[in-house]
Protein backbone atom coordinates (compact mmCIF):
# COMPACT_ATOMS: atom_id res chain seq x y z
CA UNK A 1 0.00 0.00 0.00
CA UNK A 2 1.56 3.22 -1.24
CA UNK A 3 2.15 6.52 1.21
CA UNK A 4 -0.97 9.08 0.62
CA UNK A 5 0.21 11.83 -1.18
CA UNK A 6 -2.27 14.60 1.13
CA UNK A 7 -0.87 17.79 -1.16
CA UNK A 8 -1.11 15.92 -4.51
CA UNK A 9 -4.55 14.79 -2.65
CA UNK A 10 -5.95 18.45 -2.10
CA UNK A 11 -4.44 19.86 -5.15
CA UNK A 12 -7.17 17.29 -6.99
CA UNK A 13 -9.66 18.54 -5.12
CA UNK A 14 -9.43 22.50 -5.61
CA UNK A 15 -8.36 22.26 -9.59
CA UNK A 16 -11.40 19.22 -10.17
CA UNK A 17 -13.76 21.37 -8.78
CA UNK A 18 -14.54 25.60 -9.04
CA UNK A 19 -15.96 26.42 -5.54
CA UNK A 20 -14.25 24.40 -2.48
CA UNK A 21 -14.69 24.88 0.72
CA UNK A 22 -12.72 22.93 3.48
CA UNK A 23 -15.14 23.18 6.59
CA UNK A 24 -15.48 21.53 10.29
CA UNK A 25 -18.41 19.67 9.59
CA UNK A 26 -20.92 19.42 6.72
CA UNK A 27 -23.39 22.17 4.87
CA UNK A 28 -26.07 20.61 6.58
CA UNK A 29 -24.44 20.17 9.89
CA UNK A 30 -21.72 22.91 10.55
CA UNK A 31 -19.58 21.83 13.99
CA UNK A 32 -18.13 25.56 13.82
CA UNK A 33 -19.36 28.81 13.89
CA UNK A 34 -16.62 30.17 11.47
CA UNK A 35 -17.86 27.20 8.72
CA UNK A 36 -21.40 27.66 9.19
CA UNK A 37 -21.09 31.30 7.96
CA UNK A 38 -18.75 30.79 5.25
CA UNK A 39 -21.06 28.20 4.11
CA UNK A 40 -23.74 30.28 4.21
CA UNK A 41 -22.00 33.43 2.76
CA UNK A 42 -21.39 30.98 -0.34
CA UNK A 43 -25.43 29.79 0.01
CA UNK A 44 -26.38 33.77 -0.17
CA UNK A 45 -24.24 33.99 -3.78
CA UNK A 46 -25.80 31.12 -5.05
CA UNK A 47 -22.58 29.09 -4.96
CA UNK A 48 -22.77 25.27 -6.09
CA UNK A 49 -19.92 24.17 -3.39
CA UNK A 50 -17.64 21.12 -2.92
CA UNK A 51 -17.57 20.95 0.69
CA UNK A 52 -14.72 18.78 2.45
CA UNK A 53 -15.39 17.98 5.95
CA UNK A 54 -11.91 18.10 7.74
CA UNK A 55 -13.17 15.95 10.85
CA UNK A 56 -13.24 13.57 8.96
CA UNK A 57 -10.16 13.26 7.72
CA UNK A 58 -7.52 14.42 9.76
CA UNK A 59 -5.20 14.28 7.13
CA UNK A 60 -6.66 16.79 5.43
CA UNK A 61 -7.52 18.81 8.28
CA UNK A 62 -3.35 19.52 9.10
CA UNK A 63 -2.93 19.04 4.92
CA UNK A 64 -4.63 21.75 3.86
CA UNK A 65 -3.50 24.17 6.10
CA UNK A 66 -0.16 23.26 5.01
CA UNK A 67 -0.95 23.84 2.03
CA UNK A 68 -2.16 27.34 1.67
CA UNK A 69 0.32 28.15 4.51
CA UNK A 70 -3.27 29.54 6.32
CA UNK A 71 -3.53 28.01 9.84
CA UNK A 72 -7.37 28.45 10.58
CA UNK A 73 -10.21 26.51 8.88
CA UNK A 74 -12.35 27.06 7.11
CA UNK A 75 -10.80 27.68 3.41
CA UNK A 76 -12.38 28.68 0.79
CA UNK A 77 -10.70 27.82 -2.76
CA UNK A 78 -12.25 28.82 -6.22
CA UNK A 79 -10.82 27.77 -9.62
CA UNK A 80 -7.77 26.03 -7.56
CA UNK A 81 -6.93 29.26 -5.57
CA UNK A 82 -6.47 29.90 -2.28
CA UNK A 83 -9.02 33.32 -1.71
CA UNK A 84 -9.01 32.76 2.23
CA UNK A 85 -10.63 31.89 5.60
CA UNK A 86 -13.94 33.33 7.39
CA UNK A 87 -12.94 37.11 7.53
CA UNK A 88 -11.98 37.51 4.13
CA UNK A 89 -14.89 35.58 3.12
CA UNK A 90 -17.18 38.12 4.97
CA UNK A 91 -15.27 41.09 3.99
CA UNK A 92 -15.26 39.61 -0.02
CA UNK A 93 -19.25 39.66 0.85
CA UNK A 94 -19.70 42.58 2.02
CA UNK A 95 -18.32 44.74 -0.97
CA UNK A 96 -19.97 42.36 -3.64
CA UNK A 97 -16.66 41.10 -4.48
CA UNK A 98 -17.40 37.29 -3.57
CA UNK A 99 -20.61 37.46 -5.78
CA UNK A 100 -18.46 38.65 -8.66
CA UNK A 101 -16.02 35.44 -8.24
CA UNK A 102 -19.14 33.14 -7.97
CA UNK A 103 -20.81 34.61 -10.96
CA UNK A 104 -17.35 34.19 -12.95
CA UNK A 105 -17.05 30.40 -11.98
CA UNK A 106 -20.43 29.79 -13.02
CA UNK A 107 -22.76 32.56 -14.96
CA UNK A 108 -26.10 32.29 -14.23
CA UNK B 1 -5.84 42.60 27.47
CA UNK B 2 -7.54 45.62 26.77
CA UNK B 3 -8.35 46.54 23.29
CA UNK B 4 -6.41 49.66 23.75
CA UNK B 5 -3.11 47.56 23.82
CA UNK B 6 -4.19 45.67 20.74
CA UNK B 7 -4.28 48.95 18.55
CA UNK B 8 -1.15 50.18 19.87
CA UNK B 9 0.64 46.79 18.78
CA UNK B 10 -1.61 47.15 15.32
CA UNK B 11 -0.74 50.74 15.06
CA UNK B 12 3.05 50.10 15.93
CA UNK B 13 2.95 47.03 12.99
CA UNK B 14 1.50 48.99 10.22
CA UNK B 15 1.83 52.86 8.96
CA UNK B 16 -2.68 53.35 9.84
CA UNK B 17 -4.35 56.09 9.21
CA UNK B 18 -7.04 54.51 10.97
CA UNK B 19 -7.78 51.52 13.51
CA UNK B 20 -10.78 50.71 15.91
CA UNK B 21 -10.33 47.00 17.61
CA UNK B 22 -13.57 45.97 19.72
CA UNK B 23 -13.08 43.13 21.63
CA UNK B 24 -13.71 41.00 25.11
CA UNK B 25 -10.47 40.58 26.40
CA UNK B 26 -9.25 37.58 24.26
CA UNK B 27 -11.29 37.64 20.85
CA UNK B 28 -10.56 41.14 19.05
CA UNK B 29 -12.30 42.65 16.26
CA UNK B 30 -10.21 45.64 14.35
CA UNK B 31 -10.85 47.41 11.35
CA UNK B 32 -7.59 48.86 9.90
CA UNK B 33 -6.76 51.70 7.16
CA UNK B 34 -3.12 51.66 5.70
CA UNK B 35 -1.20 52.71 3.13
CA UNK B 36 0.59 49.24 3.20
CA UNK B 37 -2.45 47.47 2.05
CA UNK B 38 -2.17 49.23 -1.43
CA UNK B 39 -1.67 47.27 -4.59
CA UNK B 40 -2.51 44.26 -2.39
CA UNK B 41 -5.65 41.85 -2.75
CA UNK B 42 -7.47 40.49 0.58
CA UNK B 43 -5.81 37.64 1.51
CA UNK B 44 -2.42 39.23 1.30
CA UNK B 45 -3.47 42.38 3.56
CA UNK B 46 -4.44 39.67 6.02
CA UNK B 47 -1.01 38.09 5.50
CA UNK B 48 0.63 41.01 6.06
CA UNK B 49 -1.25 41.84 9.42
CA UNK B 50 -0.84 38.30 10.72
CA UNK B 51 2.99 38.58 9.69
CA UNK B 52 3.62 41.72 11.52
CA UNK B 53 1.42 40.69 14.62
CA UNK B 54 3.32 36.96 14.50
CA UNK B 55 5.69 38.04 17.43
CA UNK B 56 2.65 38.68 19.49
CA UNK B 57 1.17 35.73 18.32
CA UNK B 58 3.68 33.82 19.05
CA UNK B 59 4.46 34.70 22.64
CA UNK B 60 0.74 33.99 23.21
CA UNK B 61 -0.24 37.58 23.69
CA UNK B 62 -2.51 38.07 21.01
CA UNK B 63 -4.94 34.84 21.01
CA UNK B 64 -7.27 35.47 18.42
CA UNK B 65 -7.85 38.62 15.88
CA UNK B 66 -10.54 39.03 13.40
CA UNK B 67 -9.73 41.26 10.67
CA UNK B 68 -13.12 43.05 9.82
CA UNK B 69 -12.27 45.33 7.40
CA UNK B 70 -8.42 46.23 5.85
CA UNK B 71 -8.43 49.30 3.62
CA UNK B 72 -5.97 51.45 1.76
CA UNK B 73 -6.72 55.12 2.66
CA UNK B 74 -8.14 56.03 -0.31
CA UNK B 75 -10.59 53.29 -0.55
CA UNK B 76 -11.74 54.60 2.66
CA UNK B 77 -12.67 57.50 1.49
CA UNK B 78 -14.77 55.81 -1.09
Amino acid sequence: MSERDIQAEIHKIVTENPVVLFMKGTPTFPQCGFSAAAIQLLKNCGASVAAVNVLADQDIRQGVKDYANWPTIPQLYIKGEFVGGSDIMKELYANGELQKMIDEVAPQ
Amino acid sequence: MQTERVKALIEAALPCTYVDVEGDGSHFYATIVSSAFEGLKLLDRHRLVKDRLKDHFDSGELHALSLRGTRTPAEAQS
